[in-house]
């Protein structure tokens, strides 16, 4: 392995493993939050009980996420340097952001998980809500300076040397501003998805306990609206990186040439001799009509680009379409629940949607990752498109395929753990909702 | 006026001062954590557990404050220290991912059961690993003289930092993390056995680190000539050295006589004061000889975007702060009537 090739999957690796722990991190405090507060609504001790289990969980992510991150913030300039020499003065500041954002969080987060009978209730929910906010500000912030990489502003060019500066520009750039909103919905999808998923598996052994019935429908709310808002999010994105990287959205939607009445094109496999798709499917006139409102719009093809400037195709396509198509399962399993909890006020009486649920669980996890791969391989060969090559950027410290098979191994063994520890989790499930007396008053349908 | 480099670098230095004291302190009980003995070996490992739990993630980000705020304010540096010290700064991050993830999968876990006893030993042992190479680190930064096109690989990314002056920083900065966590820990603990066993382990500390830092000082003298000057050369170095030696003697004096949140006063001054002999010696450098506050400072206007974004910052920041230990530190903060000391 070279040392750009192991430097480009170290990053990819760390950014891949924690961004799983930090959309679960950004996610969950909300679930933790409404499960205590409808405890201090209703009384009901098994709320209590979910929102302590839930902060527990969040206490394991949140903590994986500060640690992975960390990595972060140092690999960053470990192995791009010179990125990060351009960089800092630019988008720097963003980050300083960043750091309030997490000490913020960090701080509520110990208030919330070890002060349950220090403070009083009202000010233990709200330090909860403080948890959630900035874990959203700092996952907000992040994103919009990756987005600043997709779309450099706050700056200009002379003799070679990004002048002008200008911070504020810089954050809000354009990529990012819509960047941002798809990666916080993508975490309340997935985050919702995923815990929906458990409690739906733990609901068809145990049929009527209520402890994972409130679960399920606080975990299932959260994911479903996020699900539902997420294509509308992702439109959005999508007509945006139509207009500024044109070559990414060309590779995203396959369009080889430039078209007049642009179909929408479904799977195919990218033939690198013939420079062509084989097998695709198309959908006559969509993609000009998604994109500009019109069937007999121009929506340019990458092959308009001098061919080193494509990203690589055949992977950021795929990751596309996987996102997508996730994307719409998500879609029809919210817009499922929604129409079982409108017509029968009851999420649980089909056990076909609670096998699909579990089957489901997943899924988030995955469409982000895949969003996160579309992105970031469609921005090469760029690190800063336009501006600095990735291969430029690398630092030229040797032996890094050293420090690529030690963190792997490292992220191999903090996922099997976690996955161990989850297990151990759920399954110590609280057994005594069962059988709770207020099954019998009809209670149980208080949160749908 | 102070330029807005020098201001921001003092915030760094403030900063510094911060993750010592409190994020330090949590990796010290690594130390105590691994030495834990005898009868009383459990209630140590709960008293360790119990002190550092809701403060540990907050007192981290210190450390990633000051990371961002080199890399916004302070590019060059961050770039150049990325790569010559490449090496350590890994290992310092392997360490920070094993401990706080050795002490998640121990306290956050729903059972207990004897696997516990391995993120223990995990989280003492890892623990060690982030202070030998935070100190490490900065003592190859005060040596400087990072070489421009190495000839080698060793000369370029191993011989800069293994070195009698960073090595012996790595290990003066990790005693120094154990003799605050034992000093911290007198006051977390109504029990008398505990007390007596912190009591001496601190007074051990503040020997240590004593000595320890006289050697760090001797080394500089030609390993960081520009420390060695300032602080042996001049009146404020001279003033600096004797204050440190008398907090030093205060505290253990407390010490003996069983005053804790005096002694644990005199242990954080004599800390604050011997960093900031180190930071004002150095200034202006940031990587001698060629990275200086000045010469290495991001443009006028990033550096206002930063100052502006700190102050802000800083005045959600300290509240928050403060309302964490009043909760979980109370009892510690203030000077209690009727208490000892």
């Amino acid at each position: 392995m070279s040392d750009l090739l192991a430097a480009r999957s170290l990053m990819a690796m760390s950014l891949g493993f924690h961004i799983i722990f930090a959309i679960v991190g950004m996610a969950m405090p909300l679930l933790m939050i409404l499960a205590e507060w409808r405890w201090l609504k209703t009384g009901q001790a098994m709320y209590l009980t979910l929102a302590k289990r839930w902060a527990k969980g969040t206490a394991i992510f949140f903590a994986i996420g500060a640690v992975t991150g960390t990595v972060l913030s140092f690999q960053l300039g470990l192995l791009w340097p010179t990125f990060m020499e351009w960089a800092g003065p630019i988008i720097g500041p963003a980050f300083a952001i960043e750091g309030f954002a997490f000490f913020t969080e960090a701080i509520f987060l110990g208030i919330y998980l070890y002060g349950w009978r220090k403070i009083s209730p009202r000010a233990h929910l709200a330090a909860g809500g403080v948890v959630a906010l900035s874990g959203i500000l700092s996952g907000v912030v992040v994103v919009m300076a990756n987005g600043w990489m997709n779309t450099p502003r706050g700056f200009s060019m002379i003799n070679g040397i990004p002048s002008n500066i200008d911070p504020l520009a810089a954050l809000f750039n354009p990529s990012g501003l819509l960047q941002a909103p798809h990666m916080i919905l993508a975490a309340f999808a997935a985050t919702g998805f995923a815990v929906a998923g458990i409690h739906a598996f733990l609901l068809l052994r145990q049929p009527g306990n209520l402890f994972h019935k409130a679960a399920l429908n606080i975990a299932f709310a959260v994911g479903a609206l996020s699900a539902i808002l997420q294509p509308v999010s992702g439109d959005f994105l999508a007509k945006r990186v139509a207009e500024f990287q044109p070559v990414k959205l060309a590779v995203f939607e396959a369009q080889v040439e430039t078209q007049q009445g642009a179909p929408f094109r479904i799977g195919g496999v990218w033939n690198s001799e013939k420079e062509a798709f084989d097998s695709i499917i198309e959908i006559p006139y969509a993609l000009s009509v998604m994109l500009h409102l019109d069937p007999n719009a121009s929506v340019i093809g990458f092959r308009e680009f001098a061919k080193e400037n494509w990203p690589p195709i055949g992977v950021t396509r795929t990751a596309f379409q996987l996102m997508v198509f996730i994307g719409m399962i998500m879609l029809f399993l919210a817009l499922w629940g929604g129409w079982l909890a409108f017509r029968t006020r009851n999420l649980f009486r089909s056990r076909r949607f609670l096998q699909t649920l579990v089957l489901a669980t997943p899924l988030g996890f995955i469409a982000t990752e895949a969003g996160w791969v579309a992105t970031e391989v469609g921005r090469q060969p760029w690190v800063i498109v336009g501006h600095l090559k990735t291969a430029e950027a690398v630092t030229p410290m040797p032996g890094l395929t050293v420090s690529f098979t030690f963190f792997a191994g490292l992220y191999a063994f903090l996922a099997f753990i976690v996955i161990w520890l989850m297990w151990r989790h759920v399954s110590a499930t609280p057994n005594q909702f069962a059988m709770n007396p207020v099954t019998e008053n009809g209670r149980e349908h208080d949160g749908t | 006026m102070m330029g807005l480099e020098t201001t921001l670098a003092l915030v760094l230095l403030i900063a510094l001062t911060f993750y010592v004291l409190l994020g330090g302190a949590d990796f010290g009980t690594g130390v105590w954590h691994l030495l834990a003995r005898g009868s009383s070996r459990r209630d140590q490992l709960r008293l360790i557990g119990d002190a550092i739990g809701p403060i540990w993630e907050a007192n981290h980000v210190w450390l990633i404050l000051i990371v961002t705020i080199v890399f916004a304010a302070f590019p060059s540096v961050y770039a150049q220290i990325s790569i010559t010290l490449h090496i350590p700064l890994t290992l310092l991050v392997i360490g920070i991912v094993f401990r706080g993830a050795a002490f998640a999968f121990r306290h956050y876990d729903v059972k207990d059961d004897a696997i516990h006893d391995r993120w223990d030993q995990l989280f003492a042992v890892s623990s060690l690993i982030s202070p030998l190479l935070l100190g490490i680190i900065i003592g190859a930064m005060t040596s400087g003289h990072f070489p421009v096109n190495p000839a080698s690989f060793f000369q370029g990314y191993v011989g800069p930092w293994i070195q009698p002056f960073p090595l012996a920083m790595g290990l003066f900065t990790l005693v120094l993390f154990a003799y605050l966590a034992a000093a911290y820990l007198l006051l977390e603990t109504k029990s008398h056995q505990l007390q007596e066993i912190f009591r001496k382990r601190a007074i051990v500390g503040a020997l240590v680190a004593g000595l320890l830092e006289e050697a760090v000082l001797i080394l500089g003298k030609s390993a960081a000539p520009q420390l060695w000057g300032e602080l042996m050369h001049s009146l404020w170095g001279a003033f600096i050295q004797l204050g440190v030696g008398a907090f030093t003697i205060a505290a253990v004096w407390f010490l003996f006589a069983r005053r804790y949140w005096w002694a644990r006063t005199c242990a954080m001054l004599q800390v604050t004061l011997t960093l900031w002999a180190w930071g004002i010696a150095q200034f202006p450098y940031l990587v001698p000889p060629y990275l200086t506050v000045f010469n290495a400072a991001a443009p006028e206007i990033t550096l206002r975007f930063i100052t502006v974004a700190l102050v802000v910052g800083a005045t959600l920041l300290f509240p928050s702060l403060f309302y964490l230990f009043r909760i979980f530190k109370g009892g510690t903060l203030f000077r209690q009537n009727g208490q000892q000391g």
